[in-house]
């Protein structure tokens, strides 16, 4: 098995919010990320798709058609987008760093037919990352 | 099918060592270690990156709060090696090479007791050339 990842990257402005919570508590469990106007980030995805190479084009996926359906999914969703407003897969829930990864795994692994969807990664800063993958691979 | 999702911190300390060990001659000790055997030590900035999991909160959107995980890596890691020499300054290392091999080993076991997210597994990384990982005596799998 051979693993591939492409990488994107993404701007997008978001804000945590509970609407069951008090504004104290808001501010308590969210601190600055609750500040009502928002604000952004540049998230960088790295997508790792797992597979054998085909024995007459050499490879696992074509690398083209990955970076169309990147750009499909999650550019055209998030890009330049406020994701608590404008990305319905987001509605209802916080746009964290677990809950943004745990969408584009969901949008990503459908449409991924050559090779397997292996791992999602999406840094929201250099130092903050989420990693989606199947319960049981190895990370 | 079930997907199963970490969240990943980054930390940096710097902090100094020297690999030397009483178990061996002066003259193995150099070949062994070469220049990290130098009598005063020298010093890296370390890059440590940690992952944790658990279910994610439907409240919260999160695996761990930032808020509780940072003061606990802050208190039982970087507060112990920032700035500090691993040889003299950490017990563990008063008998125990400080290799980042060992470092990483140290850093699991201090952080493993995290009590809202599971702790996955370790990363150091020595220098950008080389890094090190450890998932505890039976985290083969999750390396």
């Amino acid at each position: 098995m051979v693993l591939i990842t492409r990488r994107i990257e993404f701007s997008a402005s978001h804000l945590y919010h509970n609407p069951a919570f008090s504004p104290e508590e808001n501010r308590r469990v969210f601190g600055k990320c609750n500040n009502p106007h928002g604000h952004g980030h540049n998230y960088t995805l790295e997508v790792t798709v797992a597979g054998e190479p085909d024995p007459v084009t050499g490879m696992v996926l074509d690398l083209k058609e990955l970076k169309e359906i990147l750009e499909r999914e999650v550019m055209q969703r998030m890009d330049h987008r406020f994701l608590n407003y404008e990305v319905a897969e987001l509605k209802g829930k916080i746009p964290t760093c677990e809950n943004i990864a745990r969408v584009i795994w969901d949008l990503l692994d459908p449409k991924i037919k050559q090779g397997r969807l292996h791992r999602v990664r999406l840094y929201e800063s250099a130092d903050l990352f989420a990693d989606c993958y199947r319960n049981g691979a190895a990370c | 099918m079930e997907v199963k999702i970490e969240l990943g911190r980054r930390y940096k300390f710097a902090a100094s060592h020297r690999l030397h060990t009483e178990k061996l001659s002066e003259g193995e000790n150099a070949r062994v270690f070469g220049k990290c055997a130098n009598p005063y030590g020298h010093g890296h900035n370390y890059v440590l990156e940690i992952s944790v999991s658990g279910d994610v909160d439907p409240a919260t959107g999160m695996i761990a709060n930032l808020a509780e995980l940072d003061p606990f890596v802050e208190r039982e890691v970087i507060e112990v090696f920032d700035h500090h020499s691993l040889n003299e300054d950490v017990a563990a290392f008063r008998d125990v090479v400080p290799t980042t091999e060992n470092l990483c080993i140290e850093i699991y076991e201090r952080l493993k007791s995290f009590p809202n997210a599971k702790l996955e597994r370790v990363r150091v990384q020595e220098t950008s050339n080389n890094s090190f990982e450890y998932a505890g005596a039976n985290g083969r799998e999750r390396l």
